[in-house]
């Protein structure tokens, strides 16, 4: 922990960070677009409702909503804000510098990549008031908000990951940070998409009980769907059983991302800076 | 002491440095002069652990840049030919943030900061953000960047270009005050009378190759010489060397292998034909006599171009 207070990038970049301007602005519009989210929700059940006042099933079913916009927002954030931490040092000239510091590459990169996600751990916990709604009127049990700001976290650190992976790898930004959003919309959409149409196409055939692993396989990398199992656990038993592979989703969404995180980071730490070596090798 | 060994690199098939050799001696401050795009940055980042050369090596003070990179960034301080800076940080939190890069302790960098900043005069602007320092400033600054280590030696690519004059003569004074600290400096730039001022010896590059070094007064005289003549000798190479350099025409003789020896020549054909014709009188047992195709002429011209 010491280490990482120490880490001189870590540290300048929250200095950067607080100076800006642009990041009490991000925060602003982040909580306005969640809170009108949450307060047209609560408009428009209350004014549906003949009773007028709000349940908690309602509540539910508003927490339900908010944690999905919620996670919709940050996997809208997350690559903006690390697709561009190496490459946008290389566009402004000044990554050559720091890579002729003393400073190691693992160093650099985790502290590139940590203070980037400070910034989104804080835009979080500044929107926890708004969920003050939800445990007022109840409805939602304290392990199922613990497992959605879990979920959160290891959906950051891995998108997150991914985008320092991509921004170290391309010399372009704007590149980079497509590509992070490509990745990120794959793992959400396209694997959705996949599934649904598999289960779609097994169905056809009838009643037929044969296991179809093709939905587990898909949504197993799929932060929305794990978080939809988290609300609703019979959809992650129907899962289990269709696939026949009866290990909770979100334990295989932790290794998947577990992985993807080591992986990226991995690449990023031994493709910063040249390898000098490289032409030795290929002689001997 | 910094020492190129048969450094190549190539991009794609287009050749940057081809087969490069130099040593510097410690505490000397070296110029490399070239044109535009002869090679100067390529080798400076390869020293600088930048980038990787396709064949060769480097080693400062003994140690491989190839093969213990992390070791030479200790030892060396480098500022490339372009550079930005983090906008919105202040010039003493700048060099702060290098220095914890480093690895040095905040109380150390508390001392060192005042100390570097007095040291490129920008004492005044420890409080002001980088972004709104001159030119001239931002290099000053850089150039207190890299010494915030203290390492031994400096890699300055073109440390002076883009400055006016004034700003020049500054860094001049800074790099004059470096060299008093017993600093080796290797320094580049395109033009020639920008270095020759301060550098103890210098070096010429050209196509990715070393067309001439030596001091800067042997270096202009090379330049300046119609040609350039190899001679090799079957032995007696001390009274050859005695005998050429005798000549008034002949400048900057030197060994350049074993019984072999190369000066400039600033004579005639007929003043050529002449000198043969004496030393044979001499009785020197010449094996060749051949003049060394060169284009110094228009490489000296391309570097003393377009000065003050
Ligand atoms: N990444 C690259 N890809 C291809 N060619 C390159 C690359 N970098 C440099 N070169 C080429 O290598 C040659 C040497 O470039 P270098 O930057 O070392 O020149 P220089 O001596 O520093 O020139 P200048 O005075 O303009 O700074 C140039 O012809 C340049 O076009
Ligand atoms: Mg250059």
């Amino acid at each position: 922990m010491k280490a990482l207070l120490l880490n001189p990038v870590l540290n300048k970049e929250f200095k950067l960070r607080l100076r800006s301007f642009k990041s009490y602005l991000g925060i602003l519009i982040y909580l306005i677009v969640l809170g009108s989210i949450g307060i047209g929700f609560i408009f428009l059940t209350t004014m549906n409702a003949r009773m007028g006042y709000f349940r908690p099933e309602e509540s539910r079913v508003m927490f339900m909503v908010l944690s999905m916009v919620q996670l919709g927002l940050i996997l809208f954030m997350t690559p903006g804000l690390t697709a561009g931490v190496i490459s946008g040092e290389r566009e402004r000239q000044t990554l050559n510098m720091l890579l002729t510091t003393k400073q190691s590459s693992g160093s650099i990169i985790v502290g590139k990549l940590l203070s980037s996600l400070s910034f989104l751990l804080l835009i979080i916990v500044a929107s926890l008031p708004l969920y003050s709604i939800t445990f007022l009127f109840g409805g939602v049990a304290p392990r199922t908000i613990l497992a959605t700001f879990g979920l959160y976290m290891i959906t950051i650190l891995t998108i997150g990951s991914l985008g320092v992976m991509f921004s170290t790898l391309i010399r372009k930004t704007i590149v980079s940070m497509i590509t992070t959003y490509g990745v990120a919309l794959f793992l959400t959409a396209f694997t959705a998409f996949v599934a649904v149409l598999s289960i779609q196409f097994i169905s056809m055939g009838g009643p037929t009980q044969t296991q179809n692993p093709i939905p587990y396989l898909m949504l197993m990398g799929n932060p929305a769907a794990v978080l939809m199992t988290v609300f609703e656990p019979s959809m992650q038993k129907e899962l289990m059983k269709q696939s026949g592979i009866s290990i909770p989703l979100w334990i295989s969404y932790l290794f998947t991302c577990v992985f993807l995180i080591t992986l990226s980071l991995w690449i990023s730490i031994s493709k910063l800076r040249p390898n000098m070596r490289v032409n030795k090798r290929r002689k001997a | 002491m910094i020492e190129i060994v048969n450094l190549t690199k190539r991009y794609g098939t287009f050749t940057a440095l081809d087969q490069m050799n130099l040593t510097i001696e410690k505490g000397t401050v070296f110029g490399v002069v070239g044109p535009n795009g002869a090679g100067k940055s390529t080798t400076f980042s390869i020293l600088a652990t930048l980038l990787a050369p396709t064949s060769g090596t480097a080693y400062i003070d003994g140690i491989d840049v190839t093969q213990n990179p992390s070791k030479i960034r200790e030892y060396i301080g480098y500022m490339p030919d372009f550079f930005g800076v983090y906008d919105s940080l202040k010039a003493g939190e700048y060099l702060d943030f290098y220095g914890a890069s480093y690895g040095i302790a905040p109380k150390e960098r508390e001392v060192l900061i005042p100390q570097l900043l007095e040291l490129v005069n920008l004492s005044s602007k420890k409080d002001t953000y980088v972004d709104s320092l001159s030119r001239g400033m931002k290099q000053r600054l850089c150039l207190a960047r890299c010494l915030i280590h203290d390492p031994e030696i400096l890699i300055l690519d073109e440390p002076a270009s883009g400055l006016d004059p004034r700003a020049r003569v500054e860094m001049r004074d800074i790099l004059k005050e470096l060299k008093a600290m017993g600093k080796t400096i290797l320094i580049s730039s395109h033009i020639l009378p920008e270095l020759s001022e301060m550098c103890d010896a210098l070096g010429v590059i050209e196509n990715g190759q070393l067309v001439a070094t030596g001091s800067v007064a042997a270096i202009q005289q090379q330049l300046k010489a119609n040609k350039v003549l190899i001679v090799t000798v079957q032995n007696e190479f001390e009274r050859a060397i005695q005998f050429f350099e005798d000549q008034p025409l002949a400048v900057d003789v030197r060994k350049t292998a074993d019984m072999e020896l190369q000066f400039g020549f600033n004579g005639t054909d007929e003043d050529q034909i002449r000198l043969l014709k004496e030393a044979l009188q001499q009785s020197l047992p010449i094996l060749s006599f051949t003049e060394e195709k060169t284009d110094l002429e228009d490489i000296f011209m391309e570097i003393t171009k377009g000065v003050e």
